[in-house]
Order: structure tokens, then C-alpha cells, then sequence
């Protein structure tokens, strides 16, 4: 019957439409990763993971902050502490602090260092201008190495805050090459000091 | 399903596929390509499920009768609640609603079948894998998943082979429903008998449309979401991987864009039961029809752009969490409309009160409250109070259970004469009703209480302050599952035809629409000469 015929290419056409749409909508769940990326970069969410510019640096003497330094490692034969636990700073005033990784592996291993902040609030006033979790790092067979983070405290950090925790964890990157191409969400062309690019 | 004569009422029709001489035994029910056959099985498997999903509730309740751990596990209290949602919501009710669709679409557009009777096969044959893959992966090393029906990362990534066989699930469930979707969408949009615009169709097709759109659109999200954690599991990539630069609250955001609409592809099937139920027993056409569609298609268009408000607690700009805020709220808006529609429509209307109108009532009152927790949670510092508390799990059991399971069964009492040829038994009908009610009320409405004072969910033991309340909301879950093996007592007596009344053509005076002008039971052939509308 011509009737049938002619619903069944419409149909046909229909069933044609609908799928590439739902092709585009997968396609779309996936691109949905890079808008986040972009969003998370403009709205300055999530932006703990590259060198922050600071310009003036007031120190406010009026007051000071207790800075407790947390390591952590996952999956990772590595031991990984900081040299002091903790610090008292003035907000303002430019500070460093080393770490210390030791590779007890006889092989060389790459592994990224994630931060995170407690309380919430005082994420948004920590600056760190250099610091070993912008890249990621490999460590030779048995190498031990100290790696430094400055940073400093926005005095507008709100005063109830005393007490700020910096945490670190670092996670192996499994089969990761070279340093330089594993370069986290952050982009980075900064080499900071403690990272020398090298093949695994 | 087999009072259907399927050999009754198809003679001399001299069509060229395989509907004159189909299989007998098993054979018939994995070939068939007719929509009654598929929109019976999918109603089974729909109902399977629920008794599956319902005894991982009962689990639940039964660990949580009293602080402490007394019944399962820790580990194990946390694969029934993740598994509890996911089979709940991809194996019960969306089968439930798109084996309504499958049943009464023809029937109520005029069509002889759906657009793709092939196709309508695989998409139903594709869930018993699909639900044998999630039931399955309890008892593989490591268990099933047991980081929630939203399957956070970076539990996810971090669990055993059992989250493998839930990606997969998730996969197959996803094809199936995109399959049904797009036949669904195609037999609306083409195969309407002849005059049947798109203004005339019944509100069920309209909402049905709506959903098949909006599951077109959100189902390949969520595939992706899945793929992601799958390749983030076993090919080193790092989308949620914190330690490669991937963000574990991305999976939320990319979750959330296909979550929040499937609130509303399980709501708006809902909704176009219940809008053609109220009418048929208030004795009145629906009070704004072109309404109740626009205000379907605005609560489809706003599902997309609210996600975040399940998210109010990551960590967001405060001009996000008020961006959010106010768009949730704004939903209220075309909801309102069609409770309001619904209330106009009974309004002065010859109201009789068998029981598909019963639980549509049900509905109404139950879903309406169900609907107001939801709008005191979109305000974010009351959300940041009340998040994963058990205030939220009463909310959306009430728009769930109370909502779409209720309409769910509504239809089932509606159309069921439709289907068997035979009345359900009234007063039984009425009891399961009543003890439905009572039963669902007597589990989720404490719930409220306890979220306030702040029990969180998706734990095993609590606070002894929360004891009482408990206590109350397990029985209550015990009656309603009890209560549904009642419905199926009620459902297998109507087939066996033990209430001795036979369904006539159309059982409701009040009804409307193209389904009731086929005999009761609906012949295995139906409208292979369009009907004429006019």
C-alpha cells in the first residue's frame, strides 16, 4: 500500500533524526569536561593547582595564623612529611616551607601532589606563589628530595578564622612519561623550583 | 498475560509480516514484535523488579528498625541503598511507564503497532541483561556498588569488578531506553490516525512525547558519565581522577544534567496518567488542556537548567548556588498549573470513587507534598541543612513512590479491564489502596522528622534520638511491601477472571479517548484501518 510505504520512509527519516541527535548529545556529555574546565577557570573555582600572582603584600601584624602542614600519600611507596607541622605567619607575610619525598622504590615513579584546605573558606586566601603540586614529579630510584612552597596568607582572610590546614596528598601517576607532558588542569609553563623536567 | 486471544481478531488482513502464524510458548514472547506482547512484558519485568527492589528497601528498613547493627553489614547496608535506587528507578518504574506506552499508544493514537515493532523487541529484551548484570554483581569479589544510585566518583573509581557490571547495566538500560524513546517519538509524530492533530492527541501521548525527548536528550549524558568512570578505572585516563587534574565534582555536574530531567521522565508519564484518569471519573473533559501541554513542555525545558541544586554543598560561587536556587523555584510555577488544573478539572465534576481515581487522588495529595519539601529544598541554606539527611529521602519518595508508583498503579486498575477482558475486583482494588496509603504514610512521612533533626542517609546505624521514629517508618515499610504482593493477587485474580465481570468495551462512562472504542480484552490486531477523528 503506497499509505504504508510512505509512513515507513517517513519513519525511516524520523528514526534517522533522533539517532544523530542522540549521537550529539553523547558527544556532548563529553564535551561538557572542557566547558567545566573553562567555567571552573573563569569563575576562579577550583584554582589551587598553578602559581598565583601577588602584588602587595600588606602585612597585617595585628594578627596571626596558625598553619598546620598534613601529608598523605595514596597508592605510592613513598614517604612524604613536612619539615615543620605546623607555623604561625602574619597574613601577608611571604613564607616557605619544604616537604620532604623520599623514593624508597628502586625505580623511578611519578606522582602529582593535590591540595586541599580546612577550613573551606581559607582556600580562597591562600596563595601560593611556588609549590611542588603545580607539575607533576618523578623521583629517581631512591632519590630524596625537598621540595619548598611559598606562599602567603590574603590578609583579607576573615578574622575568624586561626587556624588554616594545608593538605597534600600525592597519587602515583601510573605510566606517566615525561613530567612535562602530565601538566594538571592548571596548564602551566612556570618550571618551579624542585621540578626538573626529566625522563623517566 | 494469557487471557490475551491473540488468534481472536485478525482474519483477512493480508498484511506481509510474521503476525499470522507467530510462534507459540517462549518463542512467542522473545520474537513478538507486538506492542500488547512487549507492553506485557515490560509491566512483568517492571513489576519483578519492584519486588526485587522492594525487598532491598525492606533490608534497609530492617537494619534500620533499630540503632545498632543488627541484620547486614556496613558494606553490605550500602550496596542495598545504591542498588535499591538504581534498580527502582531504571528497572521498575521507567519499564513500568514505558510499558504503558507501548500498550496504549496505538491505542489511543489509532495506530496498528509502534513505529519500529522490531526494534520494540530489542529494547525490551535488552533489560533482563541489563537486570541481571546489576543483581549478579552482589556476589562478585569486592560486591556490587555501593556509592549510591549516583555512582560518585571517586568511590566509583576505586571499587571492585562489581561497578564494571554497573557501568555496563547503565549502558544497556541507557540503549534500551533511547531505542523506546526514539519508537515512541516516531509513533507519535507519525503514525496519528488520520485527523488526530497534535492538540487532540490525549494528554498521555503529550507527556509520553515530552519524556521520550527529554530521554533522548539526558540518556547518552548519562552513558557518557559512566564511560568516563569506566575509563577512568581501566585506561588511566583522569576525568575524575584528582591525581591526574580530573575533578570528582565534574561526574556531579555531568551526572546532574541527566539526573534532574529524569526526575521528570519518571513525573510526566506520571502526570499524563493521572490527567486522563481524574477526567474519565470526574465525568468532565481536563480542565486546560493547552495549558496542562505547555506547562508539561516548561517543566521539560526548565529540568535542564536547575542540575546544580542537588549539588548546593560542592563548594559553589554563591552566585551559582542563587542562580539555581531561583530556577528550581521557578518550576513550581508550570507545576502549579497542572495541580491546579487537575483541582479545576474535579471541581463540580459527578465524582465516583473507584480505585483508579482513588490513587489518583493519592497522587495528588501525596505528590503535591512531595512537591513543596522539594521547593523548602531548593532554598540553598536550607538545603545546606537538610542535604543527605533523611528529609531529602522523604521528599523524593514522596514525588517517587507516592508520585509515579501511585499513577503507576492507577493506570493499571484503569486500563487493566483493557488488558484482560475481565474487572478487577472492586473492594479488593479499594483495600490495596487504603493499605497503600496508610502504609506509605506511616514509613515516609517520619522520615521528615528524622531528616530535621539531622539523621543522615546511606548510613546503617544511627543516633539512639532517632529510634522511635525509625522504628515507626520500618513498619510501615513492611505493610506496603506486603501490600504489593496484594496488588499482584489482585492483578493475577483479574486475569484469571475470578471477579466474574466481564470488561466491557469501555468500563468508565466518564472515559474518552480512541482505546475505548476496541473490545475488552484489546485484540491481538488493533486499528489496521486508521480509525477517522474528527
Amino acid at each position: 500500500m503506497a499509505l504504508s510505504r510512505l509512513i515507513s520512509f517517513a519513519n525511516k527519516q524520523m528514526l534517522g533524526k533522533l539517532a544523530v541527535f542522540t549521537a550529539i548529545m553523547f558527544a556532548f556529555g563529553f564535551a561538557l569536561v572542557p566547558i567545566y574546565k573553562k567555567i571552573c577557570e573563569v569563575a576562579k573555582v577550583n584554582d589551587f593547582m598553578r602559581p598565583e600572582q601577588v602584588k602587595n603584600t600588606q602585612v597585617d601584624l595585628s594578627r596571626k595564623v596558625r598553619v598546620e602542614f598534613d601529608s598523605n600519600i595514596r597508592n605510592l611507596p613513598w614517604t612524604f612529611k613536612p619539615e615543620k607541622t605546623s607555623i604561625e605567619v602574619h597574613p601577608g607575610e611571604l613564607t616557605t616551607v619544604v616537604y620532604e619525598v623520599h623514593n624508597t622504590t628502586g625505580r623511578a615513579m611519578t606522582g602529582q601532589a593535590v591540595p586541599s584546605y580546612g577550613p573551606t573558606e581559607a582556600a580562597d586566601h591562600f596563595r601560593k606563589l611556588e609549590c611542588f603540586c603545580f607539575t607533576a614529579q618523578t623521583f629517581k630510584a631512591s632519590e630524596t628530595r625537598q621540595m619548598p612552597v611559598v606562599f602567603l596568607i590574603d590578609p583579607k582572610l576573615p578574622r575568624d578564622v586561626s587556624t588554616i590546614t594545608l593538605s597534600y596528598t600525592f597519587f602515583e601517576m601510573p605510566g606517566a612519561g615525561t613530567p612535562s607532558t602530565q601538566a594538571p588542569a592548571g596548564k602551566l609553563e612556570t618550571n618551579m623550583v624542585g621540578t626538573p623536567r626529566q625522563a623517566s | 498475560m494469557a487471557s490475551i486471544p491473540h488468534d481472536a481478531v485478525h482474519g483477512g488482513h493480508g498484511h506481509d509480516d510474521q503476525h499470522d502464524h507467530h510462534p507459540t510458548g517462549i518463542k512467542r514472547w522473545l520474537t513478538t514484535t507486538n506492542h500488547k506482547d512487549i507492553g506485557s512484558m515490560y509491566l512483568w519485568f517492571s513489576f519483578t523488579m519492584f519486588i526485587v527492589g522492594g525487598i532491598m528497601a525492606l533490608i534497609i528498613r530492617a537494619e534500620l528498625f533499630q540503632p545498632g547493627l543488627q541484620v547486614v553489614n556496613p558494606e553490605f547496608f550500602n550496596q542495598m541503598t545504591s542498588l535499591h535506587g538504581l534498580i527502582m528507578v531504571f528497572g521498575a518504574i521507567m519499564p513500568a511507564f514505558v510499558g504503558f506506552a507501548n500498550w496504549m499508544l496505538p491505542l489511543q493514537l489509532g495506530a496498528p503497532d509502534m513505529a519500529f515493532a522490531r526494534m520494540n523487541n530489542w529494547s525490551f529484551w535488552l533489560l533482563p541483561p541489563a537486570a541481571i548484570l546489576l543483581v549478579t554483581s552482589m556476589f562478585v569479589p569486592g560486591g556490587s556498588v555501593a556509592a549510591g544510585w549516583t555512582m560518585y566518583p571517586p568511590l566509583t573509581v576505586q571499587q571492585g569488578i562489581g561497578m564494571d557490571l554497573t557501568i555496563f547495566a547503565v549502558h544497556i538500560l541507557g540503549a534500551s531506553s533511547i531505542m523506546g524513546s526514539i519508537n515512541i517519538i516516531t509513533t507519535i509524530l507519525n503514525m496519528r490516525a488520520p485527523g488526530m492533530t497534535l492538540m487532540k492527541m490525549p494528554m498521555f501521548a503529550w507527556t509520553w512525547l515530552i519524556t521520550a525527548f527529554l530521554l533522548i536528550a539526558t540518556m547518552p549524558v548519562l552513558a557518557g558519565a559512566v564511560t568516563m568512570i569506566l575509563t577512568d578505572r581501566h585506561f588511566g585516563t583522569t576525568f575524575f581522577n584528582a591525581a591526574g587534574g580530573g575533578d570528582p565534582v565534574m561526574y556531579q555536574h555531568i551526572f546532574w544534567f541527566f539526573g534532574h530531567p529524569e526526575v521528570y521522565i519518571i513525573a510526566l508519564p506520571a502526570f499524563g496518567v493521572v490527567s486522563q484518569i481524574l477526567p474519565a471519573f470526574s465525568r468532565k473533559p481536563l480542565f486546560g488542556y493547552h495549558s496542562m501541554v505547555y506547562a508539561t513542555a516548561s517543566i521539560a525545558i526548565l529540568s535542564f537548567i536547575v542540575w546544580a541544586h542537588h549539588m548546593y554543598t560542592t563548594g559553589m560561587p554563591l552566585a551559582g548556588q542563587m542562580y539555581f536556587m531561583f530556577a528550581t523555584m521557578l518550576i513550581a510555577v508550570p507545576t502549579g498549573v497542572k495541580v491546579f488544573n487537575w483541582l479545576a478539572t474535579m471541581w463540580r465534576g459527578s465524582i465516583t470513587l473507584e480505585t483508579p481515581m482513588l490513587f489518583c487522588l493519592g497522587f495528588l495529595f501525596l505528590f503535591t507534598m512531595g512537591g513543596f519539601t522539594g521547593l523548602v529544598l531548593s532554598l540553598t541554606p536550607v538545603d545546606i541543612q537538610l542535604h543527605d539527611t533523611y528529609y531529602v529521602v522523604a521528599h523524593f519518595h514522596y514525588v517517587m513512590v507516592a508520585g509515579a508508583l501511585f499513577s503507576a498503579f492507577a493506570a493499571v486498575y484503569y486500563w487493566g479491564p483493557k488488558w484482560t477482558g475481565w474487572m478487577y475486583d472492586e473492594k479488593l482494588g479499594k483495600i490495596h489502596f487504603w493499605w497503600s496509603l496508610i502504609a506509605f504514610n506511616v514509613t515516609f512521612f517520619p522520615q521528615h522528622f528524622l531528616g530535621l533533626a539531622g539523621m543522615p542517609r546511606r548510613i546503617p546505624d544511627y543516633n539512639l534520638q532517632f529510634a522511635d521514629w525509625n522504628a515507626v517508618s520500618s513498619i510501615g515499610a513492611f505493610a506496603f511491601g506486603t501490600a504489593q504482593i496484594f496488588f499482584l493477587y489482585i492483578v493475577i485474580r483479574m486475569i484469571a477472571g475470578k471477579s466474574g465481570v466481564r470488561a466491557p468495551a469501555k468500563p468508565w462512562d466518564g472515559a474518552e479517548g480512541l482505546e475505548w472504542t476496541v473490545p475488552s480484552p484489546a485484540p491481538y490486531h488493533t486499528f489496521e484501518t486508521p480509525p477517522v477523528v474528527k
